[in-house]
């Protein structure tokens, strides 16, 4: 097990945004988190890599618990994060923008390698022809596989994506979650949030289910999408059933 | 002894309210608009000449004069936001910053050029009141009412006027107000306006109680940044209870200390708040 | 070193080099004078750049390490007998141990509060150096004239100061230049760029904005005792100049922030064009107005600088413009 959850809990002032959450990950897993807006996905990544300590609980990672570490802490352990609402560095080349990441993430490569890993991760996102072009250059689509390419540029053994696909259209889509799969056949562990159902179904080993902070499913897709639980959650909220049933 | 203590603490409460009065006009800019007004010194200097100027060149008694100083104020702000603010209101702080500097520095550049670094006074004396032991300056009590009266102006203004509604609706969210059809630039221009108007205001009011030059406006703006931050940037109510504050406190200090160490205080004092807890003891927008 | 192999490091040193040699050489004491402050300005603002350009917190209130690290150096120099060199280092090393304690404190703030927190640094500095008897209080400290005779007259302590300076704003731009290539500058220029993000790629944040902050403080500290040493006396007023940090602000943003070339030209420029309007009897009393309209209208319209503007409308020339 790559990545041990046990009863991580986090409440905002009133409210309660994830209870008891308990699940395992194993190493060279694709994990998909799913569930209706507002049910704690990204406040669970946010404690997953440090962003914010959990009330109680806690996160262990290859065997060490990394619970309440502070985000660099928690990189430098070999988890990288791409955001939902991508973060480019603007004033920075697209080629430094992987390059912090190659720095500072698992390996802290110096410079001179760090260009090099840069270089081919930028290769594989497809994105080497635009590594000398200004990060705040970039439409949406690229920026999101910039995002990706520098949580890649960490050589992470995690990899926890919020939402890359948001945004982008059937054959984008197509692209990144081929682009997913390589990933994880280089050995990385993926744990990714997504509400394209069709894709995560898709490309997911199993799927967690996230309702009002609580895990209320986990299993492999189709018993997932079954589960009567799951519709119920999101029959409050029709869109998501809809692309639930389709998917 | 108590006595002096009592005299001391009254004139820095009545002064108290005049620093509250131009720490307003500064946390009103900062509440709407996210911009730290650095010109703000040089507006409350605006605020002194045109009452001397006045007093001097056309007999117009300082208190009454106020009111045209208040829409020099206005008018002032409103330009200033123009030429210097509306550009940069979304670009980083930084850039705000140094307009609103640079701005200083053009008005306070033109004043030294035509008017120089010399003392101006007001001399529109009216003597001094006496309760008791407390011996009380007129002027500092008219100061104090004066700067009262705004404050109570600028309540009705932003709670019982639409445009002041749609100032507190910009203040809150500027993009649902927008959305709900409040034009925000022109409502920024006039929060800007509004600010500058009380910090003139004040710069008036003070004139009545001492002298000044041109670079005056300086040391008020540090102390309008302190009470700021005290009160908590973007709370007028904190500015105003962050004035009085000060205004003790400086009461207080050379009563155990030289005068000298006051400054130390406040800007100690300042450091503090700013990183102990920087939305102000009060709590801020 | 991959850095000694870049075109834009030879510029910068050449051009800083070959110009102290030539006044060196011309022996003018007007020339002099004009290009110790010049000279002493670039090293301000380069110095300031590293805070600013590369890590992206606005300080407001840099001077007050000129003003600390002169006071100590000077009080070294003029009432403990210290030669001049050690108390130059003195100062500045004691300004980034300061920087380090004060940035403990003020570097968790952001954007505008930091900007506030150091002016309230350098006003609360100037406060109670004016208080501070061992510092001469509110008069300051005098030198006594005989100190010079330790560095062969006054003559030739001018001389020295100048020398001084100019080695320091060699080195500081050295210095800027090796940041901006590390991987320290790279980690702090994703601090600029989003701090929140940096941390979670893996920049320990904190730790480098502390280091910034101590690198930042350490020349003007040295520069600092310098001047004042030439100046012969300090004074609070003097030392705690709020103007002078804006000016140093003004520098960098005119010549081009996070560049290493941008505070060198802009500080010559910025100087250059007060010393003309000072002795210019149309302007001399506008000069105040005319740098702020200047810039005001760098803010408005150009606010990537010089530098910064050429660099992105000829990429190629990226290399050289550093």
């Amino acid at each position: 097990m790559i990545l041990e959850v046990r009863e991580v809990t986090k409440r905002f002032g009133g409210l309660q945004a994830l209870t008891e959450v308990t699940f395992d990950l194993a190493a060279g897993e694709i994990l998909g988190l799913i569930g209706p807006n507002g049910a704690g996905k990204t406040t669970l990544f946010n404690v997953l890599n440090g962003v914010f300590p959990p009330d109680r609980g806690r996160v262990i990672f290859r065997g060490e618990d990394i619970t309440g570490l502070p985000p660099y802490e928690v990189a430098r352990r070999g988890i990288a994060r791409a955001y939902q609402v991508v973060r480019p560095l603007n004033d920075l080349t697209v080629r430094e923008n992987v390059m912090v990441g190659a720095c500072f993430g698992r390996e802290r490569l110096p410079l001179s390698q760090a260009a090099r890993v840069a270089e081919e991760v930028l290769a594989q996102v497809r994105l080497d022809h635009k590594a000398h072009h200004l990060a705040s250059s970039l439409n949406v689509a690229e920026k999101k596989r910039l995002e990706l390419a520098r949580a890649l540029g960490a050589q992470p053994y995690l990899l926890l994506l919020d939402e890359v696909l948001a945004g982008l259209n059937p054959v984008e889509i197509n692209a990144m979650l081929e682009t997913i799969r390589q990933i994880r056949e280089r050995g990385i562990t993926i744990f990714m949030i997504e509400h394209v159902m069709q894709a995560v179904m898709n490309v997911s080993d199993r799927v967690l289910v996230l309702d009002y902070g609580q895990l209320i499913a986990q299993g492999l897709p189709h018993e997932v999408v079954n589960n009567p639980q799951v519709i119920e959650a999101y029959l409050g909220d029709p869109k998501m059933t809809q692309r639930l049933l389709e998917g | 002894m108590w006595q002096q203590v009592v005299n001391s603490l009254t004139d820095g409460f009545l002064l108290g309210f005049v620093y509250g009065l131009a720490a307003m006009g500064l946390s009103l800019i900062w509440g709407v608009m996210q911009v730290i007004n650095l010109a703000h010194g040089v507006i409350i200097t605006s605020g002194m000449l045109a009452t001397y100027l006045m007093f001097l060149h056309l007999g117009i008694n300082p208190y009454l004069g106020m009111l045209l100083v208040a829409a020099l104020g206005l008018g002032l702000g409103l330009v200033i936001y123009a030429a210097a603010v509306h550009r940069v209101i979304s670009a980083p702080h930084l850039s705000s910053l140094l307009a609103t500097f640079a701005v200083n520095m053009i008005i306070l550049g033109i004043f030294n050029a035509v008017f120089g670094g010399d003392q101006n006074n007001v001399d529109y004396s009216l003597g001094s009141l006496s309760l008791g032991f407390l011996n009380i300056t007129v002027s500092r009590l008219l100061a104090a009412l004066g700067a009262v009266l705004f404050c109570v102006f600028l309540y009705l203004f932003l709670y019982f006027t639409r445009t002041g509604k749609a100032i507190r609706a910009v203040s809150n969210n500027r993009e649902a107000a927008e959305l709900m059809g409040i034009p925000s630039a022109q409502v920024l221009a006039l929060s800007f306006g509004l600010g500058s108007l009380l910090a003139a205001v004040a710069g008036a009011l003070i004139a009545t109680i001492f002298p000044f030059t041109i670079f005056s406006g300086g040391p008020f703006e540090l102390k309008s940044f302190v009470i700021c931050v005290l009160g908590g940037l973007g709370n007028p109510l904190g500015a105003l209870i962050g004035g009085l504050a000060l205004g003790l406190l400086e009461g207080l200090i050379p009563i155990w200390m030289p005068t000298s160490w006051v400054p130390v205080v406040e800007f100690g004092l300042f450091v503090t708040v700013l990183v102990v807890r920087p939305s102000g003891l009060l709590g801020a927008k | 070193m991959r850095a000694l192999r870049q075109p834009g490091l030879w510029l910068i040193t050449g051009i800083l080099g070959l110009w102290g040699l030539v006044i060196l050489f011309l022996d003018d004491p007007t020339l002099r004078e004009t290009s110790f402050t010049l000279l002493m300005f670039v090293a301000l603002a380069s110095s300031l750049n590293i805070l600013l350009g590369y890590t992206g917190y606005v300080s407001f209130g840099h001077i007050v390490f000129f003003g600390l690290g002169g006071y100590l150096g000077f009080y070294l120099v003029a009432v403990q007998g210290c030669s001049l060199y050690l108390a130059a280092l003195a100062g500045g090393l004691a300004c980034s141990l300061l920087a380090v304690l004060i940035g403990l404190a003020v570097l968790r703030l952001r954007g505008a509060y930091f900007a506030l927190a150091t002016i309230g640094v350098n006003e609360a500095a100037r406060a109670f150096v004016s208080n501070f008897t061992p510092f001469g209080g509110a008069t300051g400290l005098s030198l006594d004239y005989s100190v010079y005779d330790l560095y062969g007259g006054s003559l030739k302590a001018l001389w020295l100061s100048f020398i001084l300076v100019w080695l320091i704003s060699l080195a500081v731009v050295v210095t800027s230049y090796l940041v901006k290539q590390s991987r320290f500058g790279l980690g702090l220029m994703a601090i600029r760029e989003d701090e929140d993000a940096a941390m979670t790629m893996g920049v320990k944040a904190p730790l480098a904005k502390t280091l910034a902050y101590a690198l930042s403080a350490l020349f003007p500290g040295i520069i600092g005792t310098i001047f004042f040493f030439k100046n012969g006396n300090v004074e609070p007023h003097d030392a705690f100049k709020l103007h002078m940090s804006i000016e140093t602000l003004v520098m960098i943003m005119l010549g081009g922030q996070g560049t290493v070339l941008g505070p060198v030209l802009g500080g010559v420029a910025y100087e250059r064009l007060r010393g003309y309007l000072l002795v210019s009897p149309l302007f001399k009393s506008l000069h105040l107005a005319l740098s702020g309209l200047a810039l005001l209208l760098i803010i408005l319209f150009v606010p990537a600088g010089v530098v910064g503007w050429l660099r992105r409308r000829f990429p190629k020339l990226r290399g050289v413009l550093e």
